[in-house]
């Protein structure tokens, strides 16, 4: 039961082969025997999961089940979920329970599906290892000595680790793709615009988009399926008829251009990925897909645009925590201006307060120009690059980071050294394109490589019929942690 | 060009941060590390290029202006530190 998917755990449940309580139970103790060693999971609380499993159970048996209908899902600590403890792996929201739920938390519990837990995260989504996380740091399954990747680190072990089927997550510059390379699993941001934001704690509003973890293709379409949709409440939420994410996961590949951009295959990759990714590619190939060179020359200006960008929308959406109308308020202060900085300067980690930091000087009098609109100018380029890159082929690949899962320890002091390990993942998030990454091989220590798979705006069927024909003739999605196999 | 202490403190004083004179050159080396990473986009020609705030040529919607949401102050106050008379209680701002 822990290593079937999701289309097998829907059957089961729809044959009575085992219900949604028995499910989530079966989750939630593995979860328990786990937690100390993987530190997925900033809230469990078996008691509301398994009155909405036995909802889901009530529902199967009136014969109105969908394909999630009593799956439990495990959730990033990032969406609001209305009476259960949000807190963005932050000190500042450590007594936060959540007023209200979140859209997609609404599409989901629309879908009977069942809330497994919180997922730890580094705070406020600031960071590639989930290492910055007020409720200490996440490992990673395949080796707890190392990190799983970030932001959305505890999703992605909980997937990898079979503490939970499925999970979702958000991508502001990578903190999907990321993990989900770190953590051999399958990961997808969409299209911006797809996936409402209403209820996600905002990082940064033009990047920050949610998306989701499961073991192959067809889960991530299944998954999709239930979190986009149009919500009025977000302003940046595209009026799109739904879309059947799953229609062309048969289409054979014989035909499709696969882009491999110059910029991304120089030096910069460690030899054992580039190993992986280049068997991926040529496995392609085997599939009937045809490979061109194509230019994203504005690429290296990704990085540094990113941390103009996203920090300074951060430095805005991060001033609402004041200790005024919820969270953490200092114990201590004299007047209110020191209330507001002993509350924000106690109840922030140190990568927040260095972001906000740097986005205030960004956005300040005098600099906004030099560094806010030119980075805004500079997105615009690399938008444009893709765009030219897309009318020469239909998806772009590559690593999706340059080496595989590094220690714990080991870059969490050296900001700039951690902010590189995005450099294949954020200009997705600044063109506002759907990306993902699949597991395509091992590398030094068998540690899992990723694959990023890159479409142009609303590609994600095309993206994930690639992954889906990929991972019919492979084996590497299938790979569990050798601690983590079995009923254990 | 790389920050001085006192631009860190009014940064700082910007973002309501309390930065402690321990911290400061700390901080100071980071965020002059974070800087130098960016410090690349200046040399970019960006002449003619609009900047981009959203990957779609969308507007900004607008709705008919009727009363939408309800009277909930009950349940979001019941999370605030301090609350009195449905008011947020802060420290005296006016003498």
């Amino acid at each position: 039961m822990i290593e079937a998917s999701l289309t097998e755990l829907a059957a089961a449940l729809g044959a009575k082969t085992i219900s949604s309580v028995e499910l989530t139970g079966l989750f939630l103790d593995r979860i328990a025997r786990h937690q100390p060693q993987l530190n997925a999971f900033i809230t469990v609380d078996p008691e509301k999961s398994l009155a909405q499993a036995r909802a889901a159970d009530a529902r199967i048996a009136r014969g109105e089940r969908a394909p999630l209908t009593g799956i439990p899902v495990a959730h990033k600590d990032i969406f609001c979920a209305r009476g259960w403890l949000t807190t963005c792996a932050s000190k500042i929201l450590s007594n936060f329970v959540a007023p209200y739920d979140a859209h997609v938390i609404e599409q989901f519990a629309g879908a009977g599906a069942v809330i497994l837990g919180k997922t730890n995260m580094d705070e406020f989504a600031m960071g590639s290892s989930t290492e910055n996380s007020h409720y200490g740091p996440v490992k990673n399954p395949w080796d707890t000595a190392r990190v799983p990747g970030g932001s959305s680190g505890g999703s992605a072990a909980a997937v990898a680790a079979r503490l939970a089927p499925c999970a979702t997550g958000t991508d502001t510059g990578g903190s999907i793709r990321l993990p989900a390379g770190f953590c051999g699993i399958s990961g997808i941001k969409p299209t911006y615009g797809l996936v409402s934001r209403y209820g996600i704690i905002a990082y940064a509003s033009s990047l920050d988009q949610g998306g989701v973890f499961a073991h192959d293709a067809a889960d991530l379409a299944v998954m999709l399926h239930a979190m986009t949709g149009f919500d009025a409440r977000d302003s940046t939420s595209l009026e799109r008829p739904k879309e059947d994410y799953a229609r062309d996961l048969a289409r054979p590949l014989a035909g499709v251009r696969i882009g491999l951009p110059k910029e991304y295959y120089g030096e910069g990759m460690d030899a054992d990925v580039r190993a992986a990714v280049e068997a991926a590619i040529a496995a392609f190939r085997r599939l009937g897909a045809t490979t061109v060179e194509v230019a994203l020359p504005n690429s290296a200006l990704s990085v540094p645009a990113y941390y103009v960008i996203a920090p300074a929308e951060a430095s805005s959406n991060l001033a609402r925590f004041d200790g005024v109308r919820y969270g953490y308020r200092a114990p201590d202060y004299h007047d209110l201006a020191d209330m507001y900085c002993k509350t924000r300067a106690q109840g922030f980690g140190t990568e927040v307060k260095r972001r906000i930091l740097v986005g205030t000087y960004v956005l300040s009098h005098g600099y906004y120009d030099a560094y806010y609109l030119q980075a805004q100018r500079v997105r615009r380029l690399i938008a444009q690059d893709f765009v030219a890159a897309f009318k020469r082929c239909d998806v772009i690949a590559g690593p999706t980071s340059p080496t595989v899962a590094f220690r714990v320890g080991e870059q969490v002091s050296d900001p700039v050294k951690m902010y590189l390990n995005d450099i294949y993942t954020v200009g997705p998030n600044l063109a506002g394109l759907p990306a993902m990454s699949i597991p395509c091989g091992t590398g030094a220590g068998g540690l899992p490589v990723g694959l990023q798979l890159v479409g142009g705006y609303f590609a994600e069927a095309r993206m994930l019929n690639l992954a889906y024909q990929f991972q019919l003739t492979t084996n590497w999605h299938k790979r569990t942690p050798a601690a983590f196999a079995g009923n254990r | 060009m790389p920050l001085s202490v006192t631009d860190i403190r009014c940064i700082a004083q910007l973002a309501r941060l309390s930065v402690t004179e321990a911290e400061i050159a700390a901080v100071q080396h980071e965020l002059n590390g974070i800087l130098g990473l960016v410090e690349q986009l200046k040399a970019a020609d960006t002449a003619g290029i609009e900047p981009m705030a959203h990957a779609q040529d969308v507007m900004l919607r607008l709705r008919e202006d009727v009363v939408t949401e309800g009277d909930q102050h009950g349940l979001f106050q019941s999370i605030a530190p301090r609350v009195e008379a449905d008011l947020y209680l802060v420290p005296r701002v006016i003498e």
